[in-house]
């Protein structure tokens, strides 16, 4: 068997707090391969936690604690900083749940793109400036000389998620891990940003770990689906299995969608005392 | 009867690149109103504009009967509240969610303020452990919520909703969305409600605007959610890839 791209286990987050220790990841295992793991769950259930862990984002008080956590077999908790920061954005990256407040506020875009893509490979300016041209068209910019002039509070929700994206993808990562990457978007374009992501899973041999709360979306772009909840994996299943899923929790999450032709007057909510204790 | 929110041939710019052009609309005091739209469309910026947050613009805006000036305004807080797209820019990263939820509270000196604060957790599924942590120790979906909860503390007439449960996972989501129904019928709230989300649009609305490059291009009872009887090709390719 060959060595998976990301192996993590046991896998512990936990922050002090004034009524003592809280662990708000707690125990979480899986592999990573090249292929397309998604990560459902309830808001708070530690899904952006698990993410930031594997990248050593926790900041401080906050601890992570893991049985093994490895890339390509290089065991990432023991890494000095120094290279932990050479892997980040260049063989893990990440694209951050909130984009327009984790990009550098006082440099326009388009200079923040060319500077991913520098660490990458070395081109001459007009070579630079030609492939974030074309990154920025494959996220379905349509003006992108015009938003490669711009700051980052100068883009709307949707355009700072795509400049994210183009961001993390240009120099080619061999893991993207995505916190809710198109969450703004309407669902033509969305579908086009993650072909574009399918295709380098396709092509490149990327790994990515899709976080989302959209069931539907995780379950047509993912080959295996975790569900958490409160810090914990409750469920695990193939995408195509997901309609099928038998833990309340999901059963009850997928009740919670809207549906296009909406007829109910509420919408069921989750009894959250029909798995406590699980 | 006067409309909640009325916009005549609103343009809109930023720094003198015009963003928006002739919007117009109504929307009925107790109307919960949807805009959908392109990404970039310029959705955010007219509620922007109506907050008193976008101020290059021209054309004519009235709010519950009130010609609308061109800066902020402490008395419009009282009667029309914004959530934001953006749940980290809109909370200050040094304040709890206690002082964000009483500073409103104390600017327009009202009473009760331990109470008030604890309800409108509560209402939004968000427990005590909460109340004294700031926006960082908190998931994005908390975080927004807190947003949500803010909006609500001053009891509004008008609710600015710019994507307020896109980046809530679907259980929260529909809390929120019953929780935002229920409160409007109790209330007879009026909702201006941005969103990518047709399907909670159907839920939440009673008519959906459709923009792309900064223009209105179709207005539709949300029946045509039901029918998929928009006549606008944008529209109908908005719906078609939505699943409708
Ligand atoms: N600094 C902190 N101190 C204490 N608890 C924290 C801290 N930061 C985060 N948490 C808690 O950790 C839990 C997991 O957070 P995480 O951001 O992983 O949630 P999530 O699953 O990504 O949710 P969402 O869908 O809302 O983004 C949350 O309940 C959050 O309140
Ligand atoms: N502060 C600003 N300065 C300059 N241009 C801006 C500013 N804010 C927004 N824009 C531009 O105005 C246009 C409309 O942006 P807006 O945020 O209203 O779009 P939106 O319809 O809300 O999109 P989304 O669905 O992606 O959030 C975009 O082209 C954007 O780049
Ligand atoms: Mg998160
Ligand atoms: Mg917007």
């Amino acid at each position: 068997m060959t060595e998976p791209l990301l192996s993590v286990r046991d896998l512990r987050v936990t922050f002090p707090t004034p009524q003592g220790p809280v662990e708000v990841v707690k125990g979480v295992s899986f592999d990573l391969g090249q292929e397309r793991l998604g990560i459902v769950g309830e808001s708070g259930s530690g899904k952006s936690m698990t993410g930031r862990a594997i990248l050593r984002l926790i900041r401080p008080p906050g601890k992570v604690t893991a049985e093994k956590l490895a890339f390509q077999g290089r065991d990432l908790l023991s890494l000095p900083e120094r290279e932990m920061r050479a892997l980040r954005g260049a063989r893990i990256s990440m694209v951050m749940q909130d984009p327009r407040y984790s990009l550098n506020p006082v440099m326009t875009i388009g200079r923040q793109i060319a500077e991913a893509l520098r660490v990458h490979e070395n081109l001459s300016r007009s070579a630079t400036r030609a492939r974030v041209r074309d990154m920025l068209e494959a996220v379905q910019i349509n003006d992108p000389d015009r938003v490669a002039n711009m700051y980052p509070h100068e883009v709307s929700g949707g355009m700072g998620q795509r400049v994210m994206i183009a961001m993390m993808l240009i120099p080619e990562p061999q893991i993207l891990i995505a916190d809710e990457p198109t969450s703004a978007l309407d669902v033509s374009v969305q579908a086009q940003v993650l072909d574009l992501i399918d295709t380098l899973v396709k092509d490149k041999g990327m790994g990515l770990i899709l976080i989302s709360h959209d069931l539907q979306l995780v379950a047509r772009y993912c080959d295996q689906i975790l569900v958490m909840n409160a810090g914990r994996v409750v469920e695990r299943c193939a995408a195509g299995e997901l309609d099928k899923a038998t833990h309340p929790y999901t059963r009850g999450l997928l009740a919670s969608v809207p549906r296009m032709n909406e007829d109910r007057d509420t919408l069921p909510t989750l009894d959250r005392t029909a798995w406590e204790g699980t | 009867m006067t409309a909640a929110i009325s916009l005549n041939n609103l343009d809109i710019s930023y720094s003198g690149t015009r963003v928006v052009e002739g919007v117009t609309f109504d929307v009925a005091e107790g109307e919960s109103f949807a805009l959908v739209g392109e990404s970039g469309s310029g959705k955010s910026t007219v509620l922007k504009a109506i907050a008193g947050l976008a101020p290059e613009w021209s054309g004519e805006m009235s709010i519950l009967g009130q010609p609308r000036g061109h800066g902020p305004d402490k008395d419009l807080a009282r009667t029309c509240q914004m959530v934001f797209q953006d749940p980290y820019g809109s909370l200050h990263p040094r304040k709890t969610v206690d002082a964000v939820l009483s500073e409103p509270l104390a600017i327009h000196g009202l009473g009760n303020r331990s109470e008030r604060i604890e309800k409108a957790l509560r209402d939004v599924g968000l427990d005590r452990r909460f109340r004294f942590r700031y926006p960082h120790q908190m998931s994005g979906g908390q975080r927004q919520r807190v947003a949500i909860a803010r909006a609500l503390m001053l009891e509004p007439k008008i609710m600015l909703l710019d994507e307020p449960t896109s980046a809530l996972d679907v259980s929260v989501q529909a809390e929120i969305l019953n929780l935002l129904k229920r409160l409007r019928a109790e209330q007879n709230l009026t909702y201006l409600l941005v969103s990518h989300d047709l399907p909670v649009v159907g839920f939440m609305c009673d008519r959906v605007a459709v923009m792309t490059k900064g223009r209105i291009v179709e207005i539709a009872p949300v029946d045509a959610l039901h029918h998929g009887d928009f006549t606008d090709p944008y529209s109908r390719q908005l719906y078609a890839a939505s699943g409708g």
